[in-house]
């Protein structure tokens, strides 16, 4: 079945009909050197079922924007606007105390690194309990008994005895099963994955991706995967959102994204990924340049400092701030000043061959 | 876990030893840079000239002329086992624990410090639960909000408060309270046991100042560890799960904040005990701190001793329990 990336960038204010749906958003955060554009305008859907990747380099504002979708930002000095609508309800402008009810229950989240994430002073089996307990009137006996089901649902062996573990006592990829169980206690219907694999060994990676497949399938939950990994990506989502300097430069399915990239920050995304069946100079062809800076964000085009076909345009790049476009009418969009029918051209004939 | 309390209090064992041995060495050192005779030390004005029969029979009689290990060895058992003194006048026995025989004073050095000792406590334990309790809420408060006007007004005064000495709060909490309110009546020292209501009294004021200084240095300290604490990603996953402000703080947060605080508490409270001398003079109150004061003026060595070694022991058993605590509270310490 192919996937349906329902994209619409158009604002309304009235509840739309997708299960998540992220329009116009904007987290900023002022700082003393000047206001931090974190995520300048960001629109996506999701589906229920679905995955759906959020890639880009550090600082690119992936986790802001997961954070954002928790309403995380509430109560610190970020101003996030725009509207995050959640099965029909408002997130943005969501009250904090109706907000924690989805928090954990709703809505749950994984963390980069499961050491510093889990409480070090507290057993595992205890903070799985407390995250059950807060949304779920049961007595302790029957939260610890869901504990260890879930504990046991994520692969971990005697888990009526790991209950009492420590985290320091878990390998972590022990750990990251262990978040992911506490993500999961309550049924959530969104799960959040903010680079759920970047802090575990590649053997660990594969496994830790493959449960949240399975149990994304078992509970029918929709997931958002961060990751700067593009080999998880292609592993695990559906649809794809590409995002540089706090915007989405590229959004569309899979496919579209590695068969078909239309962007050249994309393209250089994909030529990051080492390709061991090639020899040692053309394996890799990083992007050059660094991220750019969120509070003197480049005029025109966010990634024209780094784009080796700005040349190709002129005048544009520089000056002109790119929309979205429509690539197709399945909802593939680009944000690039390159015609679209070159960039088809300038991928197949001058990108594909080294990727 | 009892295999940790058995090496750690092995630990604090050796330490103790080391410690008494010190305390040993000064004491041995001092007539003997100052190129007079122990005796002096232990009995004040003696009328044998140096070198006099009388003298080296004083010293034989106190064991000054055996080698230094058989001294140290005697001054040991004494503690252990008690022993009998004699300075050619007057005999007396020390019972164990014996810390030595004050001829100066006449006195057992033990009941000394025995009488001290409970003043040195009441200050110090009323005082630090003053100053935790104080501390660590200013602290906590100005940590969630840092830059607001609680973190401000706060912090104002714990800079107020590690600036101001206690013979300048001392006095002026005295002049307020008891000489301008009148709140107080210049009430003396009684042991909470035989009146509990003058001993309140009586510690109110010694408490508030020598908990101001200490509440300063620990709200900075907790604010601090406070606000490193809730920049942690544990208190990310703790707003994830949907918990309340008051949990994410209280049980995520200051949970992992108070740890190091822990660790300094104990060791304070553990040197307090015999080093008050500033809040006991200005207090009027007989405590360790004004024990050794007198003693170093009064150059009566074997209070100098007993003093010394109480509080190090004091400070040592602190340490020890702070250690044990610091298991219970850290996971990773017990286990490691």
């Amino acid at each position: 079945m192919q996937p349906q990336p329902a994209i619409d960038v158009h604002l309304q204010t009235e509840a739309p009909s997708a299960f998540l749906s992220v329009r116009d958003l904007r987290v900023h955060f002022p700082t003393a050197d000047g206001l931090v554009k974190s995520v300048d305008g960001l629109s996506f859907d999701l589906a229920r079922g679905q995955i759906l990747g959020i890639v880009g380099e550090s600082g690119s504002g992936k986790s802001v924007t997961s954070q954002a979708i928790l309403g995380l930002h509430k109560g610190s000095s970020a101003e996030v606007s725009g509207e995050i609508w959640f099965e029909g309800k408002e997130l943005v402008r969501m009250r904090e105390g109706d907000m924690r009810d989805l928090r954990g229950n709703e809505m749950s989240m994984i963390f980069q690194d499961p050491l510093s994430s889990l409480h070090p002073f507290y057993t595992i089996g205890w903070q799985i309990v407390e995250a059950y307990r807060e949304h779920n009137k049961v007595s302790k006996a029957v939260a610890r008994r869901r504990a260890i089901e879930m504990l046991d649902r994520v692969g971990i062996p005697n888990p009526d005895k790991r209950f009492d573990d420590y985290p320091h006592q878990f390998s972590g990829g022990m750990r990251q099963r262990a978040m992911i169980a506490m993500a999961l206690v309550c049924d959530p219907k969104l799960l959040i994955a903010d680079e759920p694999t970047t802090a575990l060994d590649v053997t660990v990676q594969a496994q830790i991706l493959e449960l949240m497949k399975d149990l994304q399938r078992e509970f029918n939950s929709a997931i958002i995967l961060i990751t700067h990994d593009l080999g998880v990506v292609a592993e695990t989502c559906e649809t794809v959102v590409v995002m540089y300097g706090g915007q989405c430069v590229e959004q569309g399915s899979v496919r579209d994204i590695f068969y078909n990239p239309q962007m050249p920050y994309t393209w250089g995304l994909l030529g990051s990924m080492p390709r061991m069946d090639r020899t040692r100079q053309a394996r890799l062809t990083p992007i050059p340049g660094t991220p750019p800076s969120l509070i003197q964000v480049p005029r025109g085009c966010v990634f024209h400092p780094r784009c080796r076909f700005r040349d190709r345009v002129g005048e544009a790049c520089t000056t002109v701030h790119p929309d979205l476009e429509e690539v197709d009418a399945t909802g593939h969009r680009a944000r690039c000043h390159i015609d679209k029918h070159e960039r088809s051209q300038i991928f197949a004939n001058e990108i594909a061959p080294t990727l | 876990m009892i295999r940790f309390i058995i090496r750690r209090s092995l630990g604090a064992l050796v330490v103790l030893i080391v410690v008494s041995f010190i305390t040993f060495v000064i004491f041995q050192l001092a007539p003997f840079l100052s190129h007079s005779s122990p005796v002096y030390y232990y009995v004040g004005k003696v009328p044998f000239p140096p070198g006099s029969l009388q003298l080296k029979l004083l010293e034989h009689r106190f064991g000054f002329d055996l080698p230094w290990y058989q001294q140290y060895w005697h001054w040991l058992h004494g503690i252990f086992f008690g022993e009998s003194l004699s300075d050619g006048s007057t005999n007396v026995y020390c019972a164990p624990p014996c810390l030595g025989y004050s001829f100066q004073q006449n006195t057992a050095v033990g009941s000394l410090i025995w009488q001290a000792l409970p003043v040195s406590l009441s200050l110090a334990i009323g005082a630090a639960t003053l100053w935790l309790l104080g501390g660590v809420l200013i602290g906590t408060l100005s940590g969630l909000r840092p830059g607001s006007i609680i973190d401000r007004v706060g912090m104002t005064l714990a800079l107020g408060g590690v600036s101001l000495p206690i013979f300048f709060t001392g006095p002026v909490l005295l002049l307020v309270f008891e000489y301008q309110l009148k709140w107080l009546n210049n009430p003396a020292y009684a042991s909470i046991t035989s009146n509990p209501l003058q001993w309140l009294e009586s510690m109110i004021l010694p408490w508030i100042a020598l908990a101001f200084l200490f509440a300063a240095l620990y709200a900075r300290l907790t604010r601090a560890s406070m606000l490193e604490t809730m920049g942690e990603d544990f208190i990310r996953t703790a707003r994830a799960k949907g918990l309340s402000r008051r949990t994410v703080v209280v049980k995520h947060g200051l949970r992992a904040a108070l740890t190091p605080i822990v660790t300094i508490f104990g060791i304070d409270l553990g040197q307090l005990i015999g080093t008050t001398v500033i809040t006991e003079t200005v207090f009027n109150l007989r405590g360790l701190g004004w024990l050794s004061v007198t003693s170093i003026r009064q150059h009566d060595l074997p209070v100098i001793m007993g003093v010394t070694l109480v509080a190090a022991f004091a400070l040592v058993i602190a340490n020890l329990i702070v250690d044990i605590l610091y298991a219970f509270v850290d996971p990773r310490v017990r286990l490691s």
